[in-house]
């Protein structure tokens, strides 16, 4: 195993579980509104409150990681998504205070709930556009971003960002039914058979979309027919999660839904492989010389990712279970 | 300045991290204090200082926080704003850059959870190694960034290949550079100065109110005593950083002085406005022989003037000159505070001194401007180049950005960091108005590792949330 495979799983990983743990927090963002009162609020807040700006730094790692072992593409995907990029860190900053700040004010709350909730929408949706600007293709030549500032805005891309909308509420919902009692699980089962519908009707929405234009990730499927075992897993998640909506076990939902993400996950980074940036930039042609990764690997690698690992696993573990009331908060 | 681009990224680039410096320079040294309070605390046994160190632990929590917050965003404008620079020297910033991310995780993650929900839980000992181990992992972190800052200040330990990627090929040239050991202890005493003064006009602020003068005096007089030492010294690191950038940014250094002229022996000017269009200084104060002395060390050095450089290759003057300038006044002002400070604390005289309480109160912002403006002149000295003589702003800049995106992007974080900011500064202006907590109430102090911004204290919300639980 090479330092460049060695890193490219690290990302994947960081990435992965980015998407995984920002996403349920994200997704309860995007329930907020929905939420029947104050006391619904705030115990879908509580069943957050330990873990969300832990969740966030896997952002940061990622980033870090992108930078440090593949700069090439750190350069060109962030320059080419600017705004995208501008509008999720302007969000994530926004509702990372205002989730802070709603307790110290009574007057102004509505302030810092409209930002929670248009911080996790706005978060949401430009992550959901940049992956479908991706699968869809970005104008690369040499290594060099050659599109528009608005190249990365199609239809597909929205279509994307609605359709993560949809999955982070899915997973949120399910986070509400794992780890709260009461109104909040109450309104996370009342959500659930919708959302699930709703994202049932997106997956096949997208397929038929990417279908029509003719998108050439499609042709890796011909190619690759393994990569199938991934939409397989992922109907047996959803099986899994009707199961668990119909027998109201708590304990099943959530993971179901994860299994869903890893599933969708699984099928486009295997789709992308060789390349990190499709049909531009393979996972070679990013990586940052052997020295800059050995660099990396004596400090980052071997002591500070792992050791981050199990600090999350300790957090997860320490606030398994349901959370107790909403005396744990403030 | 016309609004293109590249000049818009560079405010963008200048306005987003003086706002994250201002977090971090507030909070290695208060990650210092913190630990010395502990220490003492752990040593002589004194109620005093687990009441101080509460005290600020709850202010370091929300600076903290905020600096956090604040510096996603610079994890990430390297690669939207500055794309070519990443492209072409992410083999050594990435890395660097990188270790600077994990180190501010790791500590995050390890230690400050202990720092923020230990107290009760953990041994003294224990926790006083948690704070140590933040202390010095706030330190790291100011390491990996001004290793990166120097490299790009004096490029080291590197070659580039034919399509113009930079190679690192010696780390240790690049980690233990001579600019990296004088400006790394320059930079985190700017912060250790910084804090002191935080520190010390609390204090001042307390006595002159009358409220919590035991902890006043006891911040006052110990803030002021550290500064008496730190500020001579931080003074000496500043002239030999001042001789690294003689010997390797000479352009800089002419800037600097305000120099437009080579001169053999070199005057120093005091205080002008220096005229770019003219190419003079106007309303020059200059003292003879002093600038080659501080340049050199004698009577008769030559020294360089700006019109020794091209123009395209020479850094604007006014700022460096300007700023260069406010950062010593400000030093040599908390010099003077310091010693008087420490001169009048060997008597009760201190205590009475309402005039000096009044301009130690009135400093609390001295560190903060010299650190910020001592980075102006560094980062505006260094033009036109991103990394010097290798790499110039204008080709470090991503190439296809318009000016009504950097606009955009420029007012979506003018805004939310108005917002934030404004309200932060707020609640700790709140908590330092309060004062540290009576002892009684230590009982309620409760709050989440992951989460320093919600630190319970005297605020409507909080007592309202409190009450609708019930």
């Amino acid at each position: 195993m090479t330092l460049v495979n060695l890193w490219a799983g690290a990302l994947a990983l960081a990435l992965l579980l980015y998407v995984l743990l920002d996403g349920f927090d994200l997704g309860v963002g995007i329930l907020f509104p929905f939420a029947p009162g104050e006391r619904a609020r705030r115990h879908m807040l509580s069943a957050i409150s330990p873990v969300w700006d832990g969740n966030e730094t896997w952002l940061v790692v990622a980033g870090a990681t992108l930078f440090g072992a593949f700069p090439l593409v750190y350069a060109t995907l962030l320059s080419a998504l600017y705004l995208p990029v501008i509008v999720l860190l302007a969000g994530l900053i926004l509702r990372g205070v205002a989730f802070e700040f709603r307790y110290k004010t009574v007057q102004f709350r509505w302030l810092w709930d409209g930002g929670f909730v248009v911080g996790s929408y706005a978060a949401t949706l430009v992550q959901g556009a940049a992956v479908g600007a991706l699968v869809q293709g970005l104008a690369v030549e040499n290594g060099r971003y050659v599109g528009g500032a608005f190249a990365w805005l199609s239809p597909f891309a929205l279509l994307c960002g609605a359709g993560l909308c949809i999955g982070y509420a899915l997973i949120g919902a399910c986070w509400l039914i794992g780890k709260t009692d009461n109104d909040a699980r109450a309104f996370g089962y009342g959500v659930l058979p919708g959302l699930l519908g709703a994202l049932l009707i997106f997956l096949l929405a997208a397929f038929v979309y990417a279908a029509a234009i003719d998108l050439p990730l499609l042709g890796r499927w011909i190619e690759r027919p393994y990569l199938l075992v991934f939409p397989l897993l992922g109907i047996i998640a959803v099986g899994g999660l009707i199961l668990g909506l119909r027998t109201r076990n708590d304990r099943l939902s959530f993971p179901m839904a994860a299994l869903i993400f890893l599933a969708a996950y699984g099928t486009l980074a295997a789709s992308f492989l060789p390349y990190m940036v499709p049909f531009s930039i393979t996972i070679d042609e990013a990586a940052a010389p052997e020295s800059s990764l050995r660099f990396l690997f004596w400090g980052a690698g071997l002591f500070v990712f792992p050791l981050t690992l199990a600090y999350t696993a300790a957090v997860y573990f320490i606030f398994r279970g349901k959370v107790v009331g909403e005396a744990d908060y403030h | 300045m016309d609004m293109t681009p590249l000049n818009l990224s560079r405010i963008q680039f200048a306005f987003t991290i003086t706002f994250h410096i201002i977090f971090p320079a507030f909070t290695i040294g208060l990650a210092a204090w913190l630990c010395f309070l502990e220490g003492c605390s752990l040593v002589t046994g004194r109620s005093i200082y687990r009441r101080l160190s509460d005290f600020w632990l709850k202010i370091f929590a929300v600076a903290f926080g905020l600096g956090v917050v604040s510096g996603i965003v610079m994890a990430f404008q390297f690669g939207t704003n500055w794309s070519e620079l990443s492209r072409r020297t992410g083999p050594i910033q990435g890395p660097l850059l990188g270790y600077e991310s994990f180190t501010a995780f790791a500590l995050e993650a390890a230690f400050f959870g202990v720092l923020m929900f230990g107290r009760n839980r953990v041994p003294p000992v224990v926790y006083f190694l948690a704070c140590l181990m933040v202390a010095v992992g706030t330190c790291l972190s100011a390491f990996w960034i001004m290793v990166n800052n120097s490299w790009m200040q004096v490029p080291t330990g590197f070659a580039q290949t034919p399509d113009g990627i930079i190679v690192p090929t010696d780390w240790s040239a690049i980690t233990l550079s001579r600019v990296v050991l004088v400006r790394f202890p320059h930079m985190v005493l700017a912060a250790f100065v910084t804090s002191a003064f935080c520190i010390a006009a609390t204090g001042a602020w307390y006595m002159l109110r009358g409220h919590a003068v035991q902890e006043g005096r006891a911040m006052l007089t110990m803030a002021l005593r550290l500064a008496a030492i730190l500020v001579p010294i931080q003074i000496g690191f500043g002239h030999l950083v001042g001789d690294y950038v003689h010997d390797l940014q000479p352009a800089k250094f002419a800037a600097i002085e305000g120099r437009w002229e080579d001169e053999q022996p070199a005057s120093e000017v005091l205080i002008a406005w220096p005229d770019e269009a003219a190419q003079a200084n106007r309303f020059a104060v200059a003292i003879p022989y002093l600038g080659s002395v501080i340049g050199s060390m004698s009577l008769t050095a030559k020294e360089v003037g700006l019109k020794s450089f091209p123009p395209n290759d020479r850094p604007p003057v006014l700022i460096p000159f300007l700023a260069f300038r406010v950062m010593v006044g400000c030093g040599l002002v908390m010099l003077g505070l310091a010693w008087v400070g420490s001169w009048l604390s060997l008597s009760e005289r201190l205590y009475g001194a309402r005039l000096f309480l009044w301009s130690t109160f009135l400093s609390f912002p001295l560190g903060f401007v010299a650190t910020i403006t001592g980075w102006f002149a560094a980062e505006v000295g260094r033009q036109p180049w991103t990394v010097y003589g290798q790499i110039r702003t204008a080709d470090a800049v991503t190439p296809f950005l318009t000016t009504p995106q950097v606009a955009t992007s420029l007012a979506i974080f003018a805004s939310v960091y108005a917002l934030i900011f404004s309200f932060g500064v707020l609640y700790i202006y709140r908590m330092l108005r309060a004062g540290p907590i009576p002892a009684r109430d230590h009982g309620r102090q409760t709050t989440n590792p992951k989460r320093p911004l919600s630190v319970p204290g005297g605020s409507p919300g909080v007592d309202a949330a409190a009450e609708f639980g019930r």
